[in-house]
């Protein structure tokens, strides 16, 4: 495992952890995104970039924007 | 079941899952040092046998095109899920939602976001184009393309309004865009039962190595893929704004 692997994968561990401690979900969505780009960096590290690309577009951007879009509807309900 | 019992319960549960991942760990090859039977077997027949470079797309959609056959299809069902669930509802109405705020004007998208959404929209198309087109040769493919292509469209509702998607397509070619790409895989795959082999057999010519039109029927399969994913990416993202941003509960329309 070379260097750059090893502080990759800490970043992805870290981002992980922070998803998971953050509470509140419009934050939550955001944090998850910036997750979804720590891993794709990870799978293009580890010589993946088609999964990477993948992970990019799938995980920093839709899934975050079907979050945000489902968290619109919920809250724009509640009053 | 009080506090002190749960956390018993947590704490036996947890140890021994610790225990036993641990003894897992262990026990698992060091990193990057396992390399299975069919890994350079495969980096060895691909381009002399179907003359195709990018070794994922050979195993994913040649040397084992019925599994990703599989894989398209769950993303297919899962979009036709999506749809079927956002659909409106009965007593859903089409219109604006109720200003709240009415003393705070809501603000416009900044220069910034539409020259850069307006800016990023075709170099995205066209990139995502040449991944499904150059799956094969390089790294990508269908799936990776389509999610690109989508991206682009994703862009232009950034850049713009939701009204601004509605000249773009309408959701019935989109429906129809995926199932074509979807039935697509399985025509393509047809092809192989034609030549008197098996489903999925890669049995077109394979053409001069490192061409655009080599690889057999990879491209092909990468076209199709490409556009259910493309299709039917969007298609999701069409229903998830419509919901949001269109449809309302009775009495929740401003007037």
């Amino acid at each position: 495992m070379t260097p750059l692997q090893v502080m990759i994968l800490l970043f992805v561990a870290a981002g992980g952890t922070a998803v998971v401690a953050t509470r509140e979900p419009l934050r939550q969505a955001m944090v998850a995104s910036l997750f979804g780009i720590l891993l794709a960096i990870l799978f293009f590290v580890l010589q993946a970039p088609d999964v990477a690309l993948s992970e990019v577009v799938v995980g920093a951007v839709a899934l975050p924007l079907m979050i945000l879009v489902s968290l619109a509807k919920i809250r724009g309900g509640q009053r | 079941m009080t506090l002190r019992i749960r956390r018993v319960v947590f704490l036996l549960a947890g140890g021994t899952l610790a225990a036993l991942m641990l003894g897992s760990f262990a026990a698992l090859p060091s990193f990057g040092g396992s390399h299975g039977a069919y890994g350079p077997l495969l980096d060895h027949l691909s381009v002399p046998q179907h003359h195709i470079t990018d070794v994922v797309t050979a195993v994913n959609f040649d040397y084992r095109g019925f599994d990703t056959l599989g894989e398209e299809f769950i993303f297919f069902a899962a979009v036709l899920g999506v749809a079927l669930i956002l659909r409106a509802q009965r007593g859903e109405v089409v219109g604006h939602s109720v200003d709240y705020a009415t003393d705070r004007a809501v603000p416009p998208t900044s220069d910034v976001v539409r020259v850069l959404g307006l800016g990023l929209t075709p170099p995205t198309v066209l990139f995502g184009l040449y991944v499904v087109a150059h799956g094969h040769l390089t790294p990508g493919g269908g799936f990776q393309g389509g999610v690109v292509l989508a991206t682009g469209v994703l862009l232009i509702y950034l850049a713009g309004e939701l009204e601004d998607l509605h000249g773009l397509y309408t959701e019935a070619a989109l429906e129809r865009a995926e199932a074509i790409g979807a039935a697509g895989f399985i025509g393509v795959g047809l092809l192989g039962l034609a030549a008197g082999t098996a489903f999925l057999d890669n049995t077109l010519p394979v053409g001069r190595i490192g061409s655009v039109f080599s690889a057999g029927m990879v491209p092909l399969v990468n076209a199709s893929v490409g556009l259910e994913i493309a299709a039917g990416l969007v298609l999701l993202l069409t229903n998830f704004l419509h919901q949001t941003i269109v449809l309302r509960a009775p009495g929740r329309v401003s007037r």
